[in-house]
């Protein structure tokens, strides 16, 4: 109960905290949030699965796409096309899980890499429809709740709307790793050959895991599309794969809330370096190397261990 | 309606195409055969090559442009050599070559590169004066010479590679660290050194295919995305860590590669290797060719 309410405590500080922030820290608090669920749904596979993914852009592109297809070429409102959004996740991940049922390891990476950039490819060759590089710009009616007209342009709903998003990946995520399945996931990552004999289907497990993680994804990416009014091929570059990798592995693999901490400090470094150089992806590159070199746990690791030293 | 003449020169830009995907593939599949790792930075050696080659070309020298070539050819494997035998040393060997790791590592690798090519060198697409000029006569068209001497150059590459590993002790060695690297190193073979050269000869070959790809395409910090995708689809499909098998698959990837290229389009050829090789996974998960001796 008490890991309950620790999550509970973060989600209750992040609503309290929008009253005090000043304006441009309460955009990047938006961000950070969204992109949180982007990473917990990939510490779902990486961290707890053990699977490592480099095509997460196909997942949060599919469901950026979804969403913004929809609500641009057939007019659907913002509730209808997150609903396109995120059943355009689920769908890509249902395809995908198939393709990949029975690949793991180094295969498993390269597929999911070059599964991602087919679908960069993609979103550039079909341009008529996806507008390419230069993207859709959106232009959303407001959204009707409880009588009151919400503006999705207003940060305030924003906000709350990300950290709605926000709240249900955590707590679903949290929730689903203390549930048998996520036992399984676990032991997967640990040791497959000794689940499997344990009479464990793994392949299945391991394509619940993706499909799970891939949903995930894609509900970040059509939220983003639905609140940013953007989406463009850049969604589903090697940037987004990359991105919820490092998130994880600063945070800390295989704990909820490694991955959120993981993104909020990634995206500050980002923003402090974009002010500096135009080429702030290095930022990433060295962040990355010297997390595999220094920090294999993450920060929660970390502060596991400095834990366990105290007492 | 595709014509003769058209078919012929989309055949022929397939060759030169595959050509030079074999030499950035033989270097992908030597590093994960002998290591057992993927460096996710390949592509990013041929980016360095190319770079380097522009540097190397007339607007610095001031001489004729085949000479800043020849002059390319010999230092860019060694600039970019220097740059793999660092990483190892500062990088790989300190995680002891851990697969998921290396990954991680050669994809922070991928970004410090190309991050870094974007302060020093900027972020245009710089053309290159080709170092020879001459036109060859086909029935139809008229094809430019430097790309026939690029093939020939990329096959006489491989060749010297193949020398390389089958008639030279260092080439035993790699050989043999490949089978079984406890054993190799129980007979005395320095493993940690020919780790060393061998990611160093992966990234020297992907830097070889870099400078000759650079008169025909130019030098762009971004260019080494598409030569580390087509070289992923050949080591995957041509069996991971068979050398036979990356060369062959390389060929016929390459050849259809640049036909489709040439009578559609580039994008289209890429979407569609992309998606072969996840059939050929679905049916096979350890690639088409068979076993993983070569």
């Amino acid at each position: 109960m008490r890991i309950y309410a620790l999550h509970l405590a973060v989600v209750a500080a992040l609503f309290a905290v929008q009253f005090a922030l000043p304006a441009y820290h309460y955009g990047n608090v938006t961000r950070i949030m969204l992109y949180a669920v982007f990473a917990i749904g990939y510490n779902i596979l990486f961290g707890y699965t053990g699977l490592l993914s480099l095509g997460h852009a196909l997942f949060f592109a599919a469901g950026a796409y979804g969403a913004g297809l929809t609500a641009h070429w057939w007019s659907f409102g913002p509730v209808a096309a997150l609903g396109a959004g995120v059943g355009a996740a689920l769908l890509v991940s249902l395809v995908t899980g198939l393709i990949v049922y029975r690949t793991t390891g180094v295969a498993f990476l390269i597929v999911t890499l070059m599964l991602a950039q087919a679908a960069f490819l993609s979103t550039l060759y079909f341009n008529t429809v996806t507008l390419g590089d230069q993207g859709i710009v959106l232009s959303l009616p407001p959204v009707e709740l409880f009588g009151a007209a919400l503006h999705l342009a207003d940060p305030a709903v924003k906000y709350n709307a990300s950290l709605v998003a926000f709240a249900v990946a955590l707590l679903l995520s949290l929730w689903l790793l203390r549930s048998p399945f996520g036992r399984v996931l676990i032991a997967i990552r640990e040791n497959e050959a000794r689940t499997r004999l344990l009479g464990y289907n793994t392949a299945l497990y391991r394509f619940a895991a993706l499909v799970i993680s891939g949903t995930l994804s894609g509900l970040a990416g059509a939220l983003y599309c639905l609140l940013f009014g953007y989406v463009g091929s850049s969604f589903a570059s090697l940037q987004y794969s990359t991105l919820p990798l490092l998130w994880t592995l600063l945070g800390g693999t295989g704990v909820t809330l490694g991955p959120p901490l993981g993104t909020a400090i990634t995206h500050y470094l980002i923003d402090i370096s974009s002010g500096l150089t135009s080429s702030y992806m290095i930022i990433v590159g060295v962040a990355l190397v010297a997390i595999t070199l220094w920090f294999p746990e993450g920060l929660a690791g970390w502060f596991r261990r400095w834990r366990r030293v105290r007492s | 309606m595709i014509t003769g003449p058209a078919l012929l020169l989309a055949l022929l830009e397939g060759s030169v195409g595959a050509a030079v995907l074999a030499l950035t593939a033989l270097g992908l599949s030597l590093v994960f055969g002998v290591m057992r790792v993927i460096n996710i930075a390949h592509g990013e050696f041929v980016m360095l090559g190319a770079v380097v080659a522009w540097w190397c070309s007339a607007d610095l020298l001031g001489a004729h442009p085949l000479l800043g070539f020849l002059v390319a050819l010999a230092v860019a494997p060694l600039i970019v050599g220097a740059i793999a035998l660092a990483a190892d040393w500062l990088v790989l060997r300190r995680i002891s070559y851990d697969p998921e790791r290396t990954i991680v590592a050669t994809m922070g690798l991928l970004y410090i590169i190309q991050q870094g090519v974007l302060m020093s060198y900027g972020p245009d697409a710089r053309p290159l004066d080709p170092p020879i000029y001459f036109r060859v006569q086909f029935p139809g068209f008229g094809y430019s010479g430097y790309k026939l001497i690029v093939a020939g150059l990329a096959l006489l590459l491989l060749a010297a590679t193949w020398l390389l590993l089958a008639r030279t002790r260092i080439g035993l060695y790699m050989r043999a660290t490949r089978l079984d690297s406890e054993t190799a190193q129980a007979f005395g073979v320095p493993v940690k050194r020919v780790y060393a050269i061998v990611f160093a000869l992966g990234a020297m070959l992907a830097a070889l295919s870099g400078v000759l790809i650079a008169p025909i395409r130019g030098a762009h910090y971004l260019m080494g995305a598409d030569p580390l995708l087509l070289s992923f689809i050949v080591v995957i499909v041509g069996g991971l860590g068979n050398l036979r098998g990356t060369l062959l698959a390389a060929a016929c990837i390459g050849i259809g590669e640049g036909m489709i290229s040439v009578l559609f389009s580039p994008t289209l050829s890429k979407i569609i290797a992309t998606l072969l090789v996840a059939a050929v996974l679905v049916v096979r998960p350890g690639g088409l060719a068979r076993g993983a001796t070569p």
